[in-house]
């Protein structure tokens, strides 16, 4: 076994030593009945090659995005990342490092982590970050708590235009406090009324930015009003490359901005292992989940960095931690740190301006399609059409013709009729002008 | 003015119908050095033995129970960028907070000055 | 014509004290000291070639970002060159044995890196058509098989994204099904020993966590767990092989106790490394138990992430398993988003479904060991363990008597009147090239040790590593404290001020003169 390095000998030198005849006499306390006398019912080992041979059958059975014009977003993007980027993250001094809890031998994880720490907090217009959650939605979740120890208020309203799948997990992130949400039904073309579902005993209102069916909404006022009467804006972004375009959350007036950071360094993985942010104002620093890398010094006086303010956490917390997380999404950070750093801010703002032309483009050409209607006023690189049909039908009969033309909102909402005609449309720097073209004649073909 | 002091190694030094609370040098010195002090509101209210405050050093964080019963009436802000006055100062500027003394005859159940210094030395 | 000039090669006049002469750049040889991106790049530099935009209409609606945003760029041969120096100042697993108690940190094949990295596999969205992602679905159902009989159960949640967010789908699943019965009950129990993230999860779900002690033989003591058991308990989480390194014995009459009550065992699987393809957990009375997938199954650690938590649910669980979740049609594989009619689903952990990723890595290294190789897994790094134990035993203080399962626990009883502390001698550790073992964890000893060597360490390394802590015991007991004090002293830094980092958080870059501008 390649994996293995003990040999036979070994094995038996090394019982001796311990005093022990067979290696079941190290299972004693094992009872006895509970101890397998058989391999369990699974196959035996495999070579490399064996192996292969069975990922690539697994492989083979999914179209890859880069295979076929492709339009898929809604909350996870297909965009490129450089070679660098892949090349140093499997460099095995980062790869196969631990949780840096030994600063000393650790700087190397934790500067990236002060890096990845600044650039989100940049990025959002926010003060601080922290090093990063499990993805967007569960940051989603985690802000909705945090919103409750900051204002001690119990009221939750949330955008009917956030996407569904972070409404849930909110849900399920406070179903065991007492909590109340106000969940506005989704608008995708309308401007949606959250100011009068928000009172006092409100502690956050939860938007997305830009929305999750491309608008892009500003919430300088709401904000505004939120903090008449000391309650939260959240903002969420799924699509962090839409930051390079447009105004910051935190130029708006939010006080929490959570996000998806997948598109920056890293690839669609079907979904996960993503990065989620979460970045705040100064003055909330304790009531940040998760873990924080801070700057300090060593005995010498020289400058290095230390995970901080760890009493938040639940290893020395325990049942009054802030949360139960004890990772972060360490590689998946360091990812988007190194292509964040290769873009810098000239290659992130026209990596913006590219996907946001490439839409700007896209919804022109559709102009020329029957029976297709554009939804949106606004949106950066995604926005939203009315079909004269069923919009999962189109997406189904174009994936006959190579073509994946986008998510049809009814996969999230498959109980609202209102909706099953709406598909939504991304286009990254991948797509390219052929590949539009592809997509608007076949959509005449199924909509004529 | 009268101190006493509580198991928790709390003390509390009465002036009237004023308590001033904070942890004494035997506390600060087992907490090693105190990096944050979360105090109460001003305006809250606490019974005798509720958590009211907590001290973090870098590696744990300690609950700090009311030693009476009563109303907040001011806190040591200094605390909030000066944390290490506990460690410092923790029967004098690393005071904690004020509290209106509800009721009197909870300060009975806490221990004067000597039977502090007897209580800590039976815990080593 | 020859060249008789030659040059010295010996040693003898050289003086090796490191410390002698500062260099001018602050760098020692091989150990370089390198700044931050803010510091070495700008707004202006990028990495990256992208094409020119002919311009056009923009749809945002006037909310053009206009203030500087302040990242800073480097080509690419600069930043090659700083995260390539930075990645050299931290210890991992292809470096050396990295003891940490509890964490598994084995080794990392990169056959998982590559399989993970098949575009159709890497490359595919969590919203593209289900008809266009069917192998991805299979893979997903086979690993859930490979779980499910590793652990006999008949269950498994794939959603969840790490060990911590496993316990939570247990206990919400285990609420669930209470709530089911209407009787939520309010309190879950959990031994002294337990990791910090059992009772954190508890207090999510809305319970009060009630501790149970542990016996002199490091075990969840029995009788007092009985006693506190009760109608209002939803649970009991224990960790098996638990934190001491150590298999619960009586783990069967503990899932009897708390059935018994109505309540659910939880059982946390951090350590089910030592007993996979000998042990089920199934077979021990087991309701739910999470699995690292970054600990037993090899998918890199990373710095900290990302890890995956599938959870292994019992019969009496199962219907509320979180969304979504994948079923083996008879043509082809569904994947369930929505509660269905009559469904009893807890509901959603995350957006999509779960870590691909590391399922991917965890599945290439089941199938490479198969059934025969990972029981092979769990009696070396047993036996790895138990031989560190008996070769440490008689110069340091051992918690409990062996034999033990992956890790072994030492205490500080060892280091008494030496004036060396568990951190310095774990300081002096790195001074030798190792990662300290885990210390100060579990609190049921002082100043635990606790040393878990894994499977992927060859005798010669597990007796090279024995032979430093003879070394470094002996010479903490000859009085040599200065070696452990001021340890680390060999590493790229010397031991760093946490409690200045904790009282004055700087927690990013700013640009210099900023807070002077804050201040005006």
């Amino acid at each position: 076994m390649r994996y293995l390095p003990l040999s036979t000998e070994d094995r038996a030198q090394m019982l001796d030593t311990i005093g022990v005849k067979s290696i079941n006499d190290l299972f004693v306390d094992v009872p006895k009945h509970a101890l397998l006398d058989d391999l369990v019912d699974l196959p035996l080992h495999m070579t490399e090659m064996e192996v292969e041979r069975n990922f690539a059958v697994f492989a083979a059975r999914n179209v890859p995005a880069n295979s076929v014009p492709f339009f898929v977003g809604a909350g996870a993007y297909h965009h490129h990342v450089p070679s660098a980027v892949d090349y140093q993250i499997q460099r095995g001094e980062f790869l196969t490092a631990y949780t840096p809890y030994q600063p000393e031998i650790s700087q190397g994880t934790l500067q990236t982590l002060y890096e990845f720490q600044t650039q989100v907090a940049q990025l959002t217009g926010m003060d601080v970050a922290n090093a990063s959650m499990y993805d967007g939605s569960t940051a989603c979740g985690e802000a909705a708590l945090m919103a409750r120890r900051v204002t001690k208020k119990k009221k939750i309203v949330i955008s009917g235009n956030l996407h569904p799948q972070y409404i849930e997990v909110v849900k399920n992130a406070i179903k065991h406090t007492d909590d109340e949400i106000i969940l506005n039904d989704p608008v995708v073309n309308k401007k949606e009324d959250i100011l009068s579902k928000v009172d006092e005993e409100t502690s956050c209102v939860i938007v997305q930015y830009p929305d999750f069916f491309g608008n892009i909404n500003d919430y300088s006022d709401l904000a505004a009003t939120l903090h008449e009467q000391k309650s939260l804006l959240v903002v969420v972004t799924t699509e962090v490359v839409s930051l390079g375009a447009i105004k910051s959350p935190g130029e708006m007036g939010a006080d929490i901005v959570v996000g998806e950071g997948q598109s920056i360094g890293n690839g669609l993985n079907f979904g996960g292992p993503y990065v989620g942010l979460f970045a705040t104002r100064q003055q909330y620093v304790r009531q940040l989940p998760g873990r924080l890398c801070g700057e300090t010094v060593d005995a010498d006086g020289k400058r290095g960095y230390v995970l901080t303010l760890s009493t938040r956490e639940q290893h020395i917390r325990r049942e009054k931690a802030t949360s139960n997380i004890c990772t972060n999404a360490g590689l998946c950070t360091l990812a988007f740190t190194i292509h964040m750093t290769l873009l810098g801010e000239k290659g992130l703002r026209q990596l913006a301006k590219i996907n946001h032309a490439g839409a700007v483009k896209l919804a022109g050409m559709l102009k020329s399609v029957d029976g297709l209607e554009i939804l949106n006023n606004t949106f950066f690189n995604e926005f939203t059409v009315r079909l004269n049909k069923n919009a999962a039908d189109v997406v189904e009969a174009l994936v006959e013709q190579d073509v994946i033309a986008g998510l049809p909102v009814s996969r999230m909402y498959p109980d609202n009729p209102e909706l099953a005609n709406d598909l939504i449309i991304a286009v990254t720097e991948t797509v390219s002008e052929d590949d539009m073209y592809v997509l608007v004649s076949e959509l005449k073909e199924v909509l004529k | 003015m009268t101190v006493y002091f509580s198991e928790d190694h709390e003390w509390i030094n009465v002036e009237g119908n004023t308590g001033t609370v904070g942890i004494t040098d035997y506390a600060q010195n087992a907490l090693g050095d105190i990096v944050f002090v979360e105090l109460p509101g001003s305006g809250e209210e606490f019974a005798k033995g509720d958590e009211v405050a907590v001290v973090e050093s870098v590696k744990a964080a300690s609950e700090i129970y009311s030693p009476v019963s009563g109303e907040i009436t001011a806190v040591n802000e200094e605390l909030e960028d000066n944390a290490s006055l506990v460690n410092t100062s923790p029967d004098g500027d690393g005071w904690f907070f004020k509290i209106n003394i509800a009721d009197e005859s909870e300060l009975e159940e806490l221990m004067n000055a000597s039977d502090y210094k007897a209580f800590i030395a039976g815990l080593e | 014509m020859m060249n008789n000039q030659g040059r010295p090669t010996g040693v003898e006049n050289t003086d090796t004290s490191n410390q002698k002469y500062e260099s001018f750049t602050g760098s020692r040889g091989l150990s370089q000291v390198e700044g931050l991106i803010y510091e070495i790049g700008d707004t202006n530099r990028t990495g990256v070639d992208l094409p020119e935009v002919d311009d056009f209409e923009n749809c945002l609606g006037g909310m053009e970002r206009d203030q500087e945003i302040g990242l800073a760029g480097l080509t690419e041969p600069e930043a090659m060159r700083h995260y390539t120096r930075l990645s050299r100042k931290n210890y991992a697993i292809d470096l050396g044995l990295y003891p940490l108690g509890s964490c598994t940190m084995k080794h990392n094949p990169r056959l998982n890196e590559k399989m993970a990295r098949l575009p159709g596999l890497g490359n595919i969205h969590p919203l593209q058509p289900v008809s266009t992602v069917q192998g991805a679905l299979d893979l997903i159902d086979t690993l859930a098989h490979w779980l499910k009989t590793l652990t006999g159960m008949p269950a498994v949640a794939m959603s969840p994204k790490a060990g911590a967010h496993g316990e939570l789908c247990g206990l919400m699943a285990i609420r669930a099904a209470l709530e089911a019965k209407g009787d939520a009950r309010s309190i879950v129990l959990a031994p002294e020993s337990a990791h910090g993230t059992n009772p954190a999860t508890a207090a999510l779900c809305g319970y009060k966590v009630k501790p149970i002690p542990a016996t002199k033989d490091g075990r969840v003591d029995l009788e007092a767990m009985k006693e506190a058991l009760g109608p209002d308990v939803a649970a009991i989480m224990v960790t098996n092989p638990n934190t001491c390194g150590l298999f619960e014995r009586e783990i069967i009459e503990i899932a009897e106790a708390v059935h018994a009550v109505g309540g659910y065992f939880y059982c946390d699987g951090a350590n089910f490394n030592a007993i996979v393809g000998k042990v089920r957990p199934g077979d021990l009375g087991v309701d739910a138990m999470h699995i690292n997938l970054h600990k037993t199954f090899s998918t890199p650690h990373g710095g900290g992430g990302p890890g995956a938590g599938p959870v292994v649910l019992s019969e009496a669980l199962a219907p509320f398993a979180p969304l979504p979740y994948v079923i083996a049609g008879e043509e082809s594989f569904e994947l369930v988003e929505h509660e269905v009619k009559g469904g009893q689903s807890f509901g959603r952990m995350t957006a999509f479904h779960g870590q691909m990723g590391m399922f991917i890595r965890a599945l290439a290294y089941m199938m490479s060991h198969g059934a025969d190789g990972l029981a092979k897994v769990a009696e070396d790094s047993v036996l790895n363990a138990n031989y560190v134990l008996a070769s440490l035993k008689d110069v340091m203080s051992a918690s409990y008597k062996g034999p033990c399962m992956h890790e072994a626990l030492f205490d500080d009883r060892f280091l008494k009147d030496t004036g060396v502390s568990t951190l310095d001698f774990a300081k002096a550790m790195i001074d030798e090239g190792y990662h300290p073992m885990t210390m100060y964890f579990p609190l049921v000893v002082h100043g635990a040790m606790l040393i878990e060597p894994t499977e992927s360490e060859s005798k010669q390394s597990v007796d090279q590593f024995i032979g430093m802590m003879r070394h470094l015991v002996e010479k903490a007991k000859a009085g040599e404290k200065e070696r452990f004090t001021g340890a680390p002293h060999n590493a790229p830094l010397k031991r760093l001020d946490e409690t200045a980092a904790a009282r004055k958080p700087v927690l990013r870059w700013t640009p210099p003169g900023a807070d002077e501008e804050a201040a005006e």
